[in-house]
């Protein structure tokens, strides 16, 4: 069956082939060479080295500091995105009255578009701030707390289903026979039900650093960086550098690369770890 | 046995309030669309009264200006058709893909997977540029470019569950006179029909909520509606805050109606293509 199969290379592959050559792949590559030209369309490229990259640190501060921006965003959102959305899953594998309609809404955020959630949030958030003076846009530190509480709001739900998953394939017996030897609530949660779902962990914990890193959306409609950029992250400031000013297309090249080199660094490292642990298990 | 109830009745209290906090921003847009755009940045808080009610005048408003319906129109197509596209093309890449075992299907297999980590902005500029001087810059020539985008997660999903499909029904298939084509359509791919779930899922809520592409190789002519919500910006910051609470309110109705309906599959699909992804 596999040689007839073959012949059917044009019609199983190709459709999909020539989009993703189209798409993904001519685009890749055109964008590694001309992070290393200096051009204004692709087609008036001139090779000029690693200028671009030195260009993407030195010529100002922004990369740097949308990068900053970016990290300290994350970490906050990461940890507490999982430790809210576990303690939620804990709670919906109890058998509660209404758990169904507790899950239905909580994943509901999650649908939304990153445009719209982030005027929700702007409307919300100035809202309060109008009682003091002040709007979202006043310090950088409004915009990072809403950028925070409004990546909250979106990823817990979704989260929250994959926690509830893993508890809910931990194997009874195990839970009854811990029961049975009197452990406490507190030892089962760190003996047994975090070491049983450590695969979803790894899997929320990857999800999470990668959508917060590469988030785009969402930094755009709330603050759009502002003040003077201080709220920027590196997808926005990349964007910025792309298509705010005439000159500067090879250093958002480059700074794409560098992007995506961060992101690939992360992908392999959770690669990395989920593999080690499929050995030991 | 009393203590147990009491317990769980306290946990359903608290789950509700939490539920109520994670409506709440929800509500606020909705009573919102109603007020005059003064009365949103100052109490936004606060049921519309008789001096701040407007019906439904801003949703008149933010139709008219932003083109919402043609927009509405645009994501509707553009969605539809590139998930369509996606699941019937994507499911046939990768039954070819696992059951041809040569360097070419390793190589395409690797290339697909690549293409899952690599942040969008990395090819923005370059992919529109492209698809602006092969004339792929309509909504027809969009729906090639998100079955390009979306194959690496979608192949790599089919791909998974097509090593468990046994090759004993493909080969009596095949005995009993099919050719590939069609031992693929009335075979295979009605087996796949969970993961096709699962991928037409993940691929809608992509696809009706994504800005930057589309903005970036459409954007001139055609609107979908994030396009729309953020076009109401305008150029120097200022925003109509009542067009816009009725445009967010648009903007959620339907994705909020697509929830209720097939709640069921979205939330099996999203930890199914999580535990996979």
């Amino acid at each position: 069956m596999e040689k007839t199969l073959k012949r059917w290379f044009p019609v199983f592959v190709l459709p999909t082939g020539i989009a993703f050559l189209i798409a993904f792949l001519i685009p890749f590559i055109m964008g590694i060479y001309l992070s290393f030209c200096e051009f204004r369309t692709v087609t008036d490229a001139q090779f000029v080295g690693f200028v671009n990259y030195v260009r993407a640190f030195t010529e100002n501060s922004d990369f740097v500091n949308a990068l900053w921006f970016t990290v300290k965003f994350t970490v906050v959102s990461v940890i507490s995105i999982n430790i809210i959305a576990f303690a939620l899953a804990l709670a919906l594998t109890r058998g509660l009255k209404g758990t169904n309609l507790f899950r239905t809404v909580f994943f509901m955020p999650n649908l939304i578009g990153g445009i719209v959630l982030g005027y929700i949030w702007q409307v919300i958030i100035n809202g309060v701030l109008y009682n003091f003076g002040y709007s979202i846009t006043s310090d950088a530190t409004y915009g990072l707390l809403g950028l925070i509480v409004l990546m909250n709001w979106q990823m817990i739900g979704y989260m929250m289903i994959i926690y509830i998953a893993g508890i809910q394939n931990i194997p009874h017996d195990i839970l009854e026979a811990a029961k049975v030897d009197g452990a406490g609530k507190i030892r089962m949660l760190f003996n047994i039900i975090i070491p049983s779902v450590m695969p979803s962990i790894t899997i929320c914990l990857f999800l999470t650093i990668t959508n917060c890193f590469k988030l785009f959306d969402q930094n755009l409609a709330l603050t759009a960086g502002a003040p003077a950029k201080q709220t920027q992250m590196a997808a926005l400031d990349i964007y910025n550098t792309f298509y705010g000013r005439i000159g500067f297309e090879g250093v958002g090249q480059a700074k794409a690369v560098v992007f995506f080199l961060i992101v690939a660094a992360i992908a392999l490292l959770q690669l990395y770890f989920t593999g080690k642990r499929e050995v030991e298990g | 046995m009393i203590k147990e109830n009491k317990g769980s009745a306290l946990g359903t209290v608290i789950l509700g309030i939490i539920a109520v906090v994670f409506l709440f921003p929800v509500f606020i847009v909705l009573i919102n669309s109603f007020k005059t755009r003064f009365a949103i940045s100052q109490s936004p808080f606060t049921l519309p009264d008789s001096l701040t009610f407007v019906g439904i005048e801003n949703y008149i408003k933010g139709v008219r200006d932003t083109g919402f319906l043609s927009a509405f129109f645009w994501s509707l197509f553009i969605t539809v058709f590139s998930v369509g596209v996606i699941v019937v093309f994507t499911s046939m890449t990768a039954w070819y893909i696992t059951r041809v075992k040569n360097l070419l299907s390793r190589t395409l297999y690797l290339l697909f997977i690549f293409s899952m980590i690599v942040p969008f902005q990395m090819v923005m500029f370059t992919m529109s540029k492209i698809a602006n001087s092969l004339s792929l810059d309509n909504p027809i020539g969009l729906i090639l470019i998100y079955l390009g985008f979306g194959a690496g997660l979608s192949v790599f999903m089919f791909s998974g569950f097509v090593k468990s499909v046994p090759l004993g029904i493909e080969e009596a298939a095949t005995i009993d006179g099919c050719n590939p084509f069609e031992t693929f359509w009335y075979v295979v791919f009605p087996i796949l029909k969970p993961t096709s779930i699962t991928v037409a899922i993940l691929n809608t809520m992509w696809i009706w909520n994504d800005y930057l592409l589309p903005y970036l190789v459409i954007g001139n002519e055609y609107k979908t509606i994030p396009i729309a919500v953020q076009y109401l910006k305008g150029g120097y910051g200022s925003i109509d805050m009542g067009a816009m609470m009725a445009m967010l309110v648009l903007a959620i109705l339907p994705v909020v109606i697509f929830y209720l309906a097939c709640q069921k599959y979205i939330i099996k699909g999203v930890a199914a293509g999580a535990v996979k992804g």
